[in-house]
């Protein structure tokens, strides 16, 4: 788990791939090629990812692209995906109007 | 705010199970699920299920769902649906989005059965029109019936895309082929079977280089990929279809577990994400269990087994039952359990290349490669046997934890015995009667009578039969081998539905006694 914050390491210098323009975040429209990009920009963790890109901030919340994602910067780390931290999950787990989730309803007790 | 002794969290197979033993133990109980129906992925199920009597084993998906609905209605659990939890906090407190306001509730317990997410692959093309899940189709056609697409390429040979191969050929569609990168079907072997008897071409070691069309899947390019899973030049086969299935796996929705601090760890055996649970399926923060997928990825009848576990668990850290009754009421469940986990494909058994059986038979390579087992590698499986007269053959050839045959035959005269997982066997001392029950009751539809001397020169082949429309008696048609290639003309003798078939049609065919062992389907001229 260290190694991963160690900003140290060298991952050498970014070499283009052919299928970098290929969409891996439906709902922001997040290219491999701009995750791959933002690994060598420093970000080596998918909380940094997620802000840098908004990669799994949309209407599906990560649900299709956190694994994708995930593999993408470990690969480019030369790390297991495994031991990279997922995303933080917090509310609302699910895409919610904020006039729905600032409205309480009341229920008799 | 409103306060229950216990919140399930989806009313999935696991979600349902649990509610149930809980209220039936005495406490206050509400299911929230997000869907407008219940049942989670059960009604989804049309297929018979494997395992045993106890495991409600040949019972139908949604048959079993009925079942948990009634049971949990008498039980007094008070489902409430379209109520999407979107939030769980400190202290038990969770967030439920019901209409257009959120509501707080408090449980004294909580017991999380969100169940799991599809995984997706990526290819060029993958976000066309017309690259669904699988489980996607499953739900369009079986729980909507909506035709998911015409002709179809599926992706993954686990039993998720084995199981709804089948169902899309059910539905009419042409399944053009079945593909995975992996060089081994990573499903039962009975499943591949009947849909590599239908036709349809599996191509292991290979995965899709694009989808192709500019507005919506037209086409799709598959490659033969090595060991390292590189594509290897000039293997490219390209197919005409309208739509792309992927069934690569699950992921557990473990999140809501995450956000109320729960331990978790990154388990790929478990499917990913997975909060550290102990025997009971508790959390790191007592009072807070999982049942079901969200807790590793295994399938419906090891969930609800799950499910009652954590619903008695929970009975028990709220003081409702002693420790005794605790220990009593989960040894029962899991002793069900550990007879689901046996087998094959035990979870500790998973990306494992077995060569025998547990009887020391050779496994049916073919089997593993192409989907079903070769003419010249039947006869040795205890149950392929040969005498004169109606008989039944079960192609079984996998241990695999199930035995709803030696129960169906009135005669007795199919053997399984003490371990579930062994193969069937015929009793040759005891006399087929040709009801055709233990036809119908093989969740596996590996199981076919013969008569290898119907009449001169042709012999009788009665198969499991689950397409409309039924063919009708005296009709001619094809005769397919087990690779689903016409081999010989037949003639339909008989179609056989009783109720307690359970819509398994037995159809029997006459076809050239050379072919008794080889044609195991029938297609219309």
């Amino acid at each position: 788990m260290e190694n991963i914050y160690d900003r140290t390491i060298d991952l050498g210098e970014y070499k283009p791939e052919p299928d970098d323009d290929r969409i891996i975040c439906r709902c922001e429209e997040v290219t491999k090629g701009e995750i791959r990009r933002a690994v060598h920009d420093g970000m080596y963790t998918i909380t940094e990812i997620r802000r840098y890109l908004r990669s799994g901030m949309g209407l599906c919340q990560g649900q299709t692209c956190a694994k994708l994602v995930k593999g993408i910067v470990a690969r480019e780390l030369g790390v297991s995906p495994a031991v990279l931290t997922p995303a933080t999950s917090r509310a609302p787990m699910r895409p919610l109007e904020m006039k729905i989730f600032a409205k309480e309803g009341e229920e008799d007790e | 705010m409103k306060r229950y002794d216990l919140i399930v969290v989806g009313a999935g197979p696991s979600g349902l199970s649990a509610a149930i033993e809980a209220a039936k133990r005495g406490l206050k109980v509400v299911v929230f699920d997000e869907n407008e129906k219940p049942g989670g992925q059960l009604f989804k199920q049309i297929h018979k299920f494997f395992g045993s009597k106890e495991h409600k084993a040949r019972i139908r998906g949604f048959v079993i769902g009925e079942e948990l609905l009634a049971e949990a209605d008498k039980a007094g659990v008070d489902v409430e649906l379209n109520a999407t939890v979107v939030g769980m906090y400190q202290d038990k407190e969770i967030v439920v989005r019901k209409g257009e306001e959120v509501f707080h509730y408090k449980g004294n317990a909580i017991i999380i059965a969100t169940g799991a997410a599809e995984n997706m692959v990526t290819f060029d093309g993958w976000t066309l029109p017309g690259v669904i899940g699988a489980g996607a189709a499953q739900t369009m056609m079986n729980l909507h019936g909506v035709k998911p697409g015409n002709r179809i390429l599926m992706l993954g040979s686990g039993n998720v895309g084995l199981v709804v191969s089948f169902q899309l050929k059910q539905c009419g569609c042409d399944v053009v082929a079945l593909v995975d990168a992996a060089p081994r079907i990573g499903g039962y072997g009975v499943h591949a079977a009947k849909v590599a008897r239908t036709g349809v071409p599996f191509y292991l070691s290979h995965t899709i280089v694009k989808a192709e069309g500019t507005d919506y899947v037209t086409g799709v390019t598959i490659a033969e990929v090595d060991s390292h899973f590189r594509f290897i030049p000039g293997t490219e086969k390209h197919f005409d279809v309208d739509t792309i299935c992927l069934a690569v796996g699950l992921s557990p929705m473990s999140q809501l577990l995450k956000m109320a601090g729960c331990e978790m760890e990154d388990n790929p055996k478990r499917g990913g994400q997975v909060p550290i649970v102990d025997e009971y399926g508790e959390t790191s923060i007592k009072g807070i269990f999982v049942a079901g997928d969200v807790s590793g990825i295994e399938e419906a009848s090891s969930a609800m087994i799950e499910g009652r576990i954590a619903g008695i668990a929970a009975a028990k850290y709220l003081g409702y039952i002693e420790e005794t009754e605790l220990k009593e009421d989960v040894e029962k469940n899991e002793a069900a359990l550990e007879g689901l986990r046996q087998g094959m494909f035990a979870p500790k058994n998973r990306g494992k290349l077995i060569k025998k059986t547990e009887e020391g038979i050779d496994i049916s390579m073919n089997l593993l490669k192409h989907g079903f087992v070769a003419d010249d590698e039947i006869e040795r499986f205890p149950g392929v046997t040969h005498r004169v007269g109606v008989h039944p053959v079960m192609e079984c050839t996998q241990n695999i934890p199930c035995n709803p045959c030696q129960d169906a035959c009135p005669k007795h005269c199919i053997k399984i015995g003490e371990h579930i997982t062994s193969l069937p066997a015929v009793d040759e001392a005891v006399d087929c009667i040709g009801c055709g029950m233990c036809v119908a009751s093989c969740s596996g539809q590996a199981i076919f009578l013969v008569d290898e001397t119907y009449e001169p020169g042709f012999a009788a082949v009665t198969i499991p039969y689950e397409f409309l429309p039924l063919p009708e008696p005296g009709e001619k048609g094809y005769g397919l081998g087990r690779d689903g290639q016409k081999i010989c003309e037949a003639e339909v003798i008989s179609v056989k539905s009783t109720k307690a078939f359970d819509h398994t049609n037995l159809l029997t065919i006459k076809v050239p006694a050379d072919y008794a062992m080889k044609a195991r389907f029938y297609l219309a001229q």
